[in-house]
């Protein structure tokens, strides 16, 4: 092929996705303004671009529109923050996770993320009395959170350890321990929900089922902090994840550090997704969705996947969100359970369509 | 070049490569034959780096390889495994392009992957998955990767583990060739092979093993001895060197089957069918 012929392909591929970027980001700004004006109040467009560009401007504001801004900076604001932060760690941790895996079917759930973080709150919502009494007052506020994200990082250190042969962890290893840390984890729920009291028990079950209801300027601080730094080191393995989807032997042969790699996707997957289902609870589907969706119509190069699966995260579960609080308002579905409701049969549907891509 | 000296591996009490020795020259084509399980892969994994021996010395470009890091040997060592399966769909070019992980982008990047790919003559399939290909088109896919990521180095080193097993005549030849070629400029090259006729036509020097030793190693017409290969292999052959090329030619004996004295079940049959006919006959 001629040199001049190679360097226009590889032009014309670099244009193709700053141009699917720029698409996705553009949906994405959208999907987050029209989240902003919908809901049990309804605001219309042009009304929360005004409020939010209000301080910019000199113009007064009325009554009516103090009622409108603090609705649309103390509740949907946050709210709005916490699922595209949310929805980019699911998808970028899954599309890590499922690179590390060499398996299109891996997520963050399958080394024990999920299955700690939910004993480890339904532990705190059976034991929250005592635990408060043993760690103060000052804790109960953050107790729920503090405790899943513990149960999260601990059942990944267990799965991590179990794996290591040799000096090195090993996949295969790697994937049965965590489906047996699932099942203990999730024996351990279930023995929870049985000690619980019927509030306890719908507490639980209200928080596996995931909610952004508890978003706050608060939380949403720590959830940025933590989560952005996680997800940013996540962005420069692009490169070494395709090597190592040759496998892992061969990836070594070319030079990358494979073990380096596998430890630090799974830290920093164990912290995004661990300090996100901490706030959020547990929701499904997103982390396996957005990965596979972007791979049948777009590329398999992760180098490309991981930022477009940051974006795409975080358009889902922005839609999904709105979903959740407008489908029965003034009363709100759990946001789990629309991201399964919603995401299987569109999964399915692109599935059906692009199979023979697979 | 490459020197190893007295190499031992062994796995739990099973022998693998026993007390071997081989030097191998810059700018030489060396083939490692011998039967199933005679230990080549290893020997090639330990010479990659892949494996760590268990005792001797193994000297790549006069550099220990227990001082060298996995990164320094793969800016001048290229190895193609045996199989190279992959679940995810990349595209031939996106394969192609992952042989230029370890060196600086420094703009040629793609020429290189453009010239490696018009080598293997891979331009048709370049946006094409590869999942869709046949297991001789894959193998040139992963061929081209590797030679990407040596295109630019100078005396760099190749080792190839049954680069041809499934590919047709033409670019059996075409890949050969083209290992071959690269030696010309400096490039040394251990492949793994089992066509004895294509050695003997491609290769300065044949290392035969046999049960993780090596039993042999020459020139071509040198090791291609009908002993040599009746002991190896444990077939007859009848060699001959053609006077044109001075290349020489293998032709093995063909091995014939009564399939009567091995499947008991036809024997059987074969002789209720006998008396039958003896029955209708009398």
């Amino acid at each position: 092929m001629p040199k001049r012929l190679a360097n226009f392909n590889s032009l014309f591929d670099r244009m193709k996705n700053t141009a699917f970027y720029l698409g996705l980001l553009a949906l994405l700004a959208c999907t987050i303004i029209i989240s902003l004006g919908m809901g049990a109040l309804h605001i219309p467009f042009f009304e929360v671009v005004r409020l939010l560009f209000q301080p910019f401007s000199k113009l007064p504001l009325t009554e009516d529109d103090t009622l409108l801004r603090n609705v649309l900076m103390e509740i949907r604001v946050p709210r709005i923050l916490f699922c595209t932060l949310i929805g980019a760690v699911l998808g970028i941790t899954g599309t890590a996770i499922q690179g590390i895996f060499r398996n299109p079917l891996a997520e963050p759930g399958l080394i024990g993320i999920s299955a700690g973080a939910s004993f480890f709150a339904a532990l705190s919502i059976v034991f929250e009395t005592s635990l408060i009494a043993l760690l103060g007052t000052a804790v109960s506020l953050y107790l729920l959170s503090f405790s899943a994200f513990i149960g999260a990082v601990i059942a990944v250190i267990v799965v991590f350890t179990i794996s290591v042969v040799n000096g090195k962890s090993n996949i295969a290893t790697m994937i049965l321990a965590g489906i047996a840390i699932n099942a203990l984890a999730g024996a351990a729920t279930g023995l929870m929900s049985y000690m619980a009291s019927e509030q306890q028990l719908r507490n639980i079950t209200f928080w596996s089922l995931g909610s952004m209801a508890g978003a706050t300027w608060d939380s949403a601080k720590v959830l940025a902090v933590i989560s952005i730094s996680a997800v940013i080191p996540l962005l420069f393995f692009g490169k070494s994840l395709n090597l190592f989807s040759l496998g892992e032997s061969q990836a070594e042969m070319m030079g990358v550090s494979t073990r380096r790699l596998k430890i630090w996707v799974v830290l920093f997957s164990t912290l995004a997704v661990g300090v996100s289902v901490a706030f959020s609870g547990i929701i499904a589907f997103v982390g396996l969705l957005v990965p596979h969706t972007l791979r049948l119509i777009g590329t398999v190069d992760n180098r490309f996947l991981l930022p477009a699966s940051l974006i795409a995260g975080a358009i889902v579960l922005n839609l999904a969100d709105l979903l959740a609080r407008t489908i029965i308002q003034p009363l709100e579905l759990p946001i789990g359970v629309v991201t399964a409701l919603v995401g299987a049969p569109v999964f399915l549907a692109i599935l059906i369509r692009e199979k023979r891509k697979l | 070049m490459i020197h190893i000296q007295s190499l031992n591996y062994a796995v739990k009490s099973r022998t693998i490569i026993k007390d071997l020795n081989l030097f191998v020259d810059k700018g030489e084509f060396v083939s490692i034959i011998g039967a199933n399980g005679a230990g080549k892969s290893s020997l090639l994994k330990l010479i990659a780096g892949e494996w760590k021996p268990d005792s001797g010395e193994l000297r790549m470009r006069g550099e220990s390889l227990h001082s060298l890091s996995m990164k320094e040997m793969a800016k001048f060592r290229g190895y193609l495994h045996q199989s190279n399966s992959m679940d995810i769909p990349f595209t031939v070019e996106e394969i192609v392009a992952m042989g230029r992980y370890q060196h600086r982008a420094t703009g040629l990047d793609e020429a290189i992957v453009a010239e490696c790919m018009t080598l293997c003559s891979l331009d048709h399939l370049r946006t094409r998955s590869i999942r869709e290909l046949s297991g001789g088109e894959q193998q040139r896919v992963h061929f081209a990767r590797v030679l990407a990521q040596l295109w630019d180095v100078e005396g760099g080193v190749l080792l190839l583990d049954e680069p041809i097993s499934n590919m047709d005549i033409q670019y059996q030849h075409q890949t050969l060739a083209i290992a071959k070629s690269l030696c010309k400029i400096g490039f040394t090259v251990i492949a793994v092979l089992h066509d004895l006729n294509l050695v003997a036509q491609y290769s300065d020097r044949v290392l035969m093993m046999k049960s993780g030793r090596a039993w042999w190693y020459g020139i071509p017409n040198e090791v291609f001895k009908q002993q040599h290969i009746y002991t190896i292999f444990g077939i007859d052959s009848h060699t001959q060197v053609n006077p044109k090329n001075l290349v020489t030619q293998v032709e093995v004996v063909p091995l014939v089957y009564d399939i009567h004295e091995i499947n008991s079940f036809h024997r059987q049959q074969r002789e209720e069918d006998r008396v039958l006919v003896d029955s209708v006959i009398s």
